[in-house]
């Protein structure tokens, strides 16, 4: 079960929240409450989607934030770009000015997380030739939607493939590289992965199928971008460190990642909405004819992410015009066998935040409670409850956690008789408080 | 009487909100905790009635009883008829138009995969009148 310290990248900054409704409505997990002014994350839902960080518009959601200088603690220390990093820059064609500016930083070495999806790619189409698999497989390198899928779908966890994400087999890769190259020991080896997104953070800090994370440390793409930009307009010359090719960076956008598979029969979502649709079809058996699914959190895809500078087309141009300069795939496995170390270390566990209760019997006196509430509310879902809906706050009343007092309408009804301010007619559940008919005018508007 | 009765429109002119009844229902299972082969087998069966509702029916409704033992649904239209039960069960059997097939719909799987996904299944129809369906999908240990 899931530990009170669970951890999310997903932070609130109490100072800024003004307690408003857009997140809590924007969540897809219904994982966000405003209780007392505040929007609170109720940890065990939350799949550090990044989705509140981008609709906030008072910046009160915020990815934790790590500093530069703690890749000063590791005596070595190697950058991990993902590959969307590449589409943030204008008329970038050459991968190799993004990676030398790095070194520029601070970093001895660069390994690029595109070479690790290489590696995956290859460690998948060896893996869709099994014939004891369930189909579709669906694609685990978005960490949100791993997270999803164990939190709102937990029977399609056996379609999920088992293998790390290309963060983790690239992380791997570079230290195990830098421990043959300086002979350090592996503890002395820092990897930083410049991330898009807050689901990678989470993934790296509190990882889900394995114990740990090879990654070490990890930055934003929005917070290193400033500094290498200016890196980037100073470099008297780059240095070759190029590793991969458009097989790899292609995956920074929808679509790249099944495409690498070199199979027809797969569909590539991207958008959180569009994602639960096809996983929903997906549960419902209407989509068996296909071999793989690729899903991803973001719109656009890994460029799309909430940590990135760039609008996830306009970085989707930009791959494709730096894709013209790249060979097709530089990375491959020395045998038809996938290593040990690119499948998960344990298996993905579904996290059960569904139910209204162990007891089946007691789940149906809870559901039939919440349904009675539920048709006693006003039913405009306008979140000033707290929750994100009236369907919402009848559940969150049978489970314990909230109060029909929290409803304004009810609230006010309930009023004394000087401060009496009736709930308007449509929100009316009494047949005796009709309105006077043809005299709109006299009813008092809410 | 049971402790959950649900009850849904079916419109009958929309193929985009054929299977809201369906993902209402599947919703609330889950929140109830009923073994996902259970919640699967109801679904399907349920948007497959759906589906033939918008197809030949023009809409219908839908009375969904939920009890820890069992799931029973009730599918009412006021379509006209089906004249040959034994042959509409026949797989492959369709009397969909080309429009409707056009979209996927029509492949004469609809009232076959509903017998495979149920325990019981009941239609009492008439010509000009309209169809009932009673289903029955049991939970097993």
């Amino acid at each position: 079960m899931i530990s009170d310290n669970f951890f999310h990248s997903v932070r609130l900054d109490e100072e800024k929240c003004r307690g408003c409704i857009n997140c809590i409505k924007r969540c897809p997990t219904g994982a966000i409450r405003v209780r007392r002014g505040k929007a609170y994350i109720l940890s065990e839902r939350c799949i550090d989607c990044g989705e509140c960080i981008r609709i906030c518009p008072h910046h009160a959601k915020y990815a934790e934030k790590y500093s530069l200088n703690e890749i000063l603690d590791y005596d070595y220390r190697i950058a991990l770009p993902a590959p969307s990093l590449y589409g943030q820059f204008n008329n970038l064609d050459d991968v190799d000015y993004v990676l030398t500016a790095l070194l520029q930083l601070g970093f001895d070495d660069v390994f690029e997380v595109s070479a690790g999806a290489e590696l995956v790619s290859e460690a998948t189409r060896l893996y869709m030739r099994r014939s004891d698999i369930v189909r579709p497989v669906i694609s685990s390198a978005c960490p949100a939607i791993v997270r999803l899928i164990r939190v709102r779908f937990p029977n399609l966890i056996d379609n999920v493939l088992p293998f790390n994400a290309p963060m983790e087999v690239a992380a791997y890769l570079a230290r195990e590289q830098a421990v043959r190259k300086t002979g350090l020991t592996p503890e002395k080896i820092g990897v930083f992965f410049i991330t898009p997104c807050t689901a990678k953070i989470t993934a790296i800090k509190q990882p889900i199928c394995n114990n740990r994370s090879n990654v070490s440390g990890v930055f934003a793409i929005k917070d290193i971008y400033p500094v290498l930009v200016g890196q980037m307009d100073k470099l008297p010359e780059t240095r070759p460190l190029r590793s991969s090719g458009l097989m790899g960076v292609s995956w920074a956008s929808s679509g790249g990642e099944a495409t690498a598979l070199l199979k027809e029969r797969y569909l590539a979502a991207d958008g959180i909405e569009n994602v639960i649709q096809v996983l929903e079809e997906l549960e419902d058996e209407k989509l068996n004819d296909l071999d793989f699914i690729e899903l991803n959190a973001c719109s656009g895809g890994c460029v799309g992410g909430p940590l990135t500078v760039e609008n996830p087309y306009v970085a989707k141009a930009r791959l494709q015009h730096l894709r013209k300069y790249l060979p097709v795939s530089c990375n491959h496995l020395p045998t038809d066998e996938i290593p040990a170390k690119m499948r998960w270390g344990k298996p993905l566990e579904p996290v059960n935040i569904m139910k209204l209760d162990e007891d089946l019997r007691k789940a149906m006196e809870k559901m039939r409670q919440m349904n009675e509430i539920e048709s006693a509310l006003p039913g405009l879902d306008c979140g000033t409850c707290g929750a994100p809906s009236c369907r919402d706050l009848a559940e969150d009343i049978v489970r314990g956690k909230g109060s029909i007092e929290d409803c304004v309408f009810f609230t006010r009804d309930k009023s004394d008789s000087n401060n009496y301010i009736p709930i308007p007619a449509p929100f009316r559940k009494s047949q005796a408080s009709e309105p006077t008919a043809g005299n709109p005018d006299t009813e008092e508007n809410v | 009487m049971s402790l959950i009765e649900l009850h849904y429109d079916v419109p009958g002119d929309d193929f985009t909100r054929a299977g809201e009844a369906s993902g209402s229902v599947k919703a609330q299972l889950k929140k109830l905790g009923f073994d996902p082969g259970v919640i699967r087998n109801v679904v399907i069966a349920l948007y497959e009635g759906e589906i033939n509702m918008v197809i030949h029916a023009g809409g219908g409704e839908i009375d969904v009883s939920i009890d820890p033992d069992q799931i029973r649904m009730v599918l009412r239209d006021h379509g006209p008829g089906i004249p040959d039960v034994a042959l509409a069960m026949q797989e492959g059997y369709s009397t969909a138009p080309d429009n409707v097939r056009a979209l996927g719909f029509g492949a004469g799987m609809g009232l076959p995969n509903i017998k495979k996904y149920t325990d019981e299944m009941r239609i009492d129809t008439e010509i000009g009148v309209g169809t009932t369906m009673y289903l029955r999908v049991d939970v097993k240990n």
